[in-house]
């Protein structure tokens, strides 16, 4: 028997020295290196600590409870430590462990370097807070930590609080988080009123309590105010706006895991807090799942920052994610609990995949913005010579999140299909069309993103650097690098171990739907990943690389029986017969991306502007002026009437504002004597 | 056991050697129809016999994911072979890894032949990639609700079980659904093959290259391994359609006897759809790039049309 809680609060405990220690360090003013290096080795130590919590938690089954009375009403500190609690703690403590160790070489690097303490006291008081988010247990306790992890994270966006272009993405990201939180707060509570308890326990299928229309309107407000922080489109604008911006591991957490308390949220209400839902509403989570998808993947193509294009996948794997729960409410609603077990696998088992290759992504970001000195992806090119073990990590990133076996990513991209694919058969009347045309949909999102990192790879890595801050790049760190490896070794893991990893999600299922499905998601002695059964499908990632390796004889054979005696020698690629080849030669990443810009034009509706400068003729022009860019229609035509509306409301609101004392207090009175008159009853 | 190993061994040389005979007998009919007389249908084994004990020169600019890519090409899409049924109903491998992984093993290749194409340096490398790209992406939806058709129709994505669930009704392929699913993935099969009208496998002008603009820069083996994966690719989309669609003379079983039998039946199918490939291909002049995004998208409608009409007509 592990212990499970000691382990737990001994992880929390840490984190929250740590935390301690980095503050004051602040306070005094110690920058010495050792100070960042010990407090990230208590962080990774600290999550190792909440990964073996988690581990045994899900491994042995056993759910532990605790709770601290707070003496205010309603509010508990509790923390219970649930199958899908530990799930979500165990990817955050996974990804936290790289994150940590990366971040000792990391804070030798910029600005962090200037203030290595108060980075410290954010970064585990994030941490710590993030655990309390996914193992809080009392409404009123999640809200709380919900918001500290706001604005903690809001400090390690804007720790880089000279550049405007931080301290926008970061109150962007702010405001919009207040937005979605008020929404939680309408959900939560019309569900705590049908449940008439603040507990999460309590409120176990209390959502079917509630009238029909009181029903809808808490879980539309959860839905949207948890998909605020998912960032499905279009509550998505803040995420490419305050992602890029932070320091790269703090972008990692981020995308990694701190979007994810959205869809921890969403599993939650869905599948705990609702024992059914109608369909519309499991068909609104499945449209916004395939609208995110694709605008992600859209947006993420056309952007050369390497960071926000990252930003952008993360918008379009949060649709992949929801495809699945989506899939997965609407077989519940149609009495299909196996099925819907076998989308749910998908949807969670996606939230972890994309948890691990998109932090790895990001790291390799960050060592390739700290080498390259920029993020534009034009200034890069030929990282590959100079960062090659950068390079290797971020072609396994790559390979896995675009879906390409045998990593990662495919495994839980093809349980979506297979998902998607069953609910043809199993849906009635038209609905059924729903299911084959959202498959269409992700087979379209998961090419799309394959070209987006066929670009985001080719121009940041390949050929020759397009800068001379790039032909300067020198590798990372070892501790970066290790950070990474780590990452990379669990997309390959979780790929091509994909069925030791299933039975994870079994008892998730059984407290959602009643049935285990992961026994039935593995056959042949754990080799065969199957879709319900071997009889509808299979897959097995382990032996398609096995074979993978094996073939590789045949080339390797038949070269060596003809072509052992061909010569091979270097030279230079064919420049068109111009005098040598330069990085000017090369293809851009907007080249790259320009015929989808043309095909998708009713979505982007590009801009272009050329003007050239001419000597004698107009065939040799002296200087070119380029400018290129896309319409940023959620921005334009969402966001800026939205903004309108409020600041009109605000001037008319200005009138009860005098600025008066008396005035106020008056207000107040007011308000107390209508609240005892009509508030209170007894 | 035994007879898998043997399975795998047999259907591994079998698209080794068909594979080129049929870009061979592709390239011969063409010639035939415009009456040139063509370079002879054992032309493509030569040229591969050529460029293996060629040596090669490889671009200065490159790394090693030039020197990786023929590999990974090559060994990606022998191994999507393997998972399809060629001349028997059971396939080697299905079982790995049904339609979904032969999708996803093509992209895989293609992913590594696009970045090994950026990895030049020159521009035609960067063209042919992004062109490439794009359109496999416009086409990948219409090739999955194709797919997604006959997947449904037989429960399955595991290709062995669909195929032997189509030879249980043989005359299937005369349904609406099954039709359109048809010409919906033979759409692809001319999109994802580079054929006219979408590209010409057989030109060098830079404005309208894909495939041959991405493997400019390779010779040698390396060229090899790439012009054979090709060549696999097409073998495997074409008898994707013509094992799936009109699964007839498949033999159950690996047994010699049932080899014998299936096999010239398999090569007659394979030569009757070549014939309509080449038939669409001299009829039609290559399109603009970006038509091809309409051509692709009445794929699309041709596929989703296969599904709803399965849900109409119960077939």
């Amino acid at each position: 028997m592990w212990p499970i809680c000691e382990l737990y609060s001994a992880g929390l405990l840490l984190y929250a020295l740590a935390a301690l220690t980095g503050l004051a360090a602040h306070l005094r003013k110690i920058r010495a290196t050792w100070v960042a290096t010990s407090l990230c080795c208590a962080s990774m130590v600290a999550a190792a600590l909440e990964f073996s919590a988690s581990a045994a938690s899900l491994i042995a089954g056993a759910e532990f409870n605790w709770s601290l009375p707070s003496g205010a009403p309603f509010l508990h500190y509790g923390v219970r430590l649930d199958p899908l609690s530990a799930f979500f703690n165990l990817a955050l403590s996974l990804l936290a462990v790289s994150v940590a160790i990366y971040s000792v070489g990391y804070l030798k690097h910029g600005v962090l370097q200037r203030r290595p303490g108060l980075f410290c006291f954010f970064f585990n008081l994030h941490l710590l807070f993030l655990t309390l988010v996914f193992t809080a247990s009392n409404i009123i306790f999640f809200i709380i930590a919900w918001e500290l992890v706001v604005v903690t994270s809001y400090f390690l966006v804007v720790t880089d609080h000279e550049s405007a272009e931080s301290r926008h993405g970061g109150m962007l990201y702010i405001l919009m988080s207040r937005g979605g939180t008020g929404l939680l707060f309408i959900g939560f509570l019309l569900l705590a009123s049908a449940a008439s308890s603040m507990e999460f326990q309590a409120m176990h299928g209390s959502g079917t309590k509630l009238t029909p229309a009181l029903g809808a309107a808490a879980f539309l407000s959860l839905f949207f105010g948890f998909g605020v922080k998912a960032g499905i489109i279009p509550l998505h604008i803040w995420l490419p706006a305050a992602h890029p911006v932070a320091p790269s591991n703090v972008s990692a957490l981020m995308s990694g895991i701190v979007i994810k308390t959205g869809i921890y949220g969403m599993a939650r209400v869905f599948f705990d807090f609702y024992g059914d839902v109608p369909v519309w509403a499991g068909m609104l989570v499945l449209l916004a799942g395939v609208v995110s998808a694709l605008l992600g993947v859209l947006y993420a193509l056309m952007e050369h920052d390497l960071k926000r294009l990252l930003a952008y996948h993360s918008i379009e794997n949060i649709g992949i994610i929801l495809m699945g729960f989506g899939s997965a409410l609407l077989f519940r609603s149609f009495g299909h609990p196996q099925l819907a077990a076998l989308a749910l696998v998908a949807g969670l088992f996606h939230t972890l995949n994309h948890g691990v290759f998109k932090c790895l992504l990001f790291l390799g970001a960050g060592s390739v913005v700290r080498g390259a000195g920029t993020r534009n992806m034009e200034e890069m090119g030929g990282l590959i010579r100079r960062m090659p073990w950068t390079a290797l990590f971020f072609l396994i990133g790559a390979i896995a999140i675009s879906g390409l076996p045998p990593f990662n990513g495919f495994v839980s991209e093809w349980l979506t299909y297979q998902g998607l694919l069953a609910g043809f058969g199993a849906t009635p009347t038209l609905t059924r069309i729903v299911f084959p045309i959202a498959g269409a949909m992700l087979a379209l999102t998961a090419a799309l993103a394959a070209a987006c990192f066929v670009k985001a790879f080719g121009i940041t890595f390949l050929a020759l650097p397009r800068s001379e801050s790039a032909e300067n790049a020198t590798e990372a760190r070892f501790s970066m690098q290790a950070g990474m490896a780590g990452l990379a070794v669990a997309c390959v893991v979780l790929g091509l171990g994909a069925t030791w990893f299933v039975p994870i999600f079994a008892p998730i299922t059984q407290n959602a739907f009643g049935v285990q499905i992961t026994s039935q998601l593995v056959s042949a002695n754990g080799l065969l990943l199957t879709a319900g059964s071997a009889q509808n499908g299979s897959v097995s990632p382990l032996m398609l690389t096995v074979a993978l390796v094996a073939l590789g004889v045949v080339p390797l054979a038949l070269w060596f029986i003809l072509g052992r005696k061909s010569t091979r020698a270097t030279g230079p690629s064919w420049d068109c017969g111009l005098p040598g080849l330069t990085a000017a030669n090369e293809y851009t990443a907007t080249a790259f991306s320009k015929p989808l810009r043309m095909i998708f034009g009713a979505l982007f509706r590009p801009r272009r502007e050329i003007q050239a400068e001419y000597d004698v003729s107009p065939y040799y022009p002296k200087a070119i002026h380029f400018e290129s860019e896309i319409a940023p229609t959620f921005e334009t035509h969402i966001y800026q009437p939205l903004l309108a509306g409020i600041q009109m409301l605000a001037a008319r609101m200005r009138r009860i504002q005098t600025g008066s004392i008396h005035a106020y207090l008056a207000y107040i009175f007011v308000t107390l004597i209508l609240l005892l008159l009509f508030g209170v009853r007894e | 056991m035994r007879e898998q190993a043997l399975a795998v061994f047999f259907q591994v040389v079998l698209v080794l050697l068909l594979a080129p005979l049929v870009t061979g007998f592709n390239r011969t009919l063409k010639a035939r129809v415009q009456t040139r007389r063509g370079p002879g249908l054992l032309q493509p084994y030569r040229d591969l016999h050529k460029l293996l004990r060629k040596g090669m020169v490889i671009p200065d600019t490159s790394s090693w994911i030039f020197s990786a890519t023929p590999y990974v090409l090559f060994v990606a899409t022998l191994l999507a072979s393997l998972l399809i049924p060629t001349i028997s109903a059971r396939a080697p491998l299905s079982l790995f890894g049904g339609v979904l992984a032969v999708v996803y093993l093509l992209a895989l290749g293609r992913f590594f032949l696009a970045l090994g194409a950026l990895d030049t340096g020159s521009s035609f490398g960067g063209l042919g990639s992004s062109r490439e790209m794009t359109i496999s992406a416009i086409a990948e939806p219409a090739l999955m609700l194709a797919v997604f058709t006959v997947a449904i129709g037989a429960g399955s994505t595991n290709l062995s079980i669909v195929a032997q669930a189509a030879q249980g009704q043989s005359w299937r392929f005369l349904a609406p659904s099954q039709m359109l699913a048809f010409a919906a993935l033979f759409i692809v099969l001319i999109a994802e093959t580079g054929r006219i009208p979408v590209d010409n496998p057989s030109t060098h002008l830079e404005l309208t290259m894909i495939h041959e603009a991405m493997i400019l820069e390779y010779s040698g083996p390396y060229l090899a391994w790439i012009e054979w994966a090709s060549a696999i690719k097409q073998l495997v989309l074409m008898t994707l359609l013509v094992n799936i669609f009109f699964p007839f003379g498949l033999s159950a079983s690996w047994s010699p006897i049932a080899v014998l039998i299936s096999l010239p039946v398999f090569i007659l199918k394979l030569l009757l759809l070549s014939i309509v490939v080449v038939v669409v291909e001299v009829t039609n002049a290559k399109m603009r790039l970006f038509r091809v995004p309409e051509l692709l998208a009445i794929a699309f409608v041709l596929g989703a049309l296969a599904l709803i009409s399965t849900f109409i007509f119960q077939g």
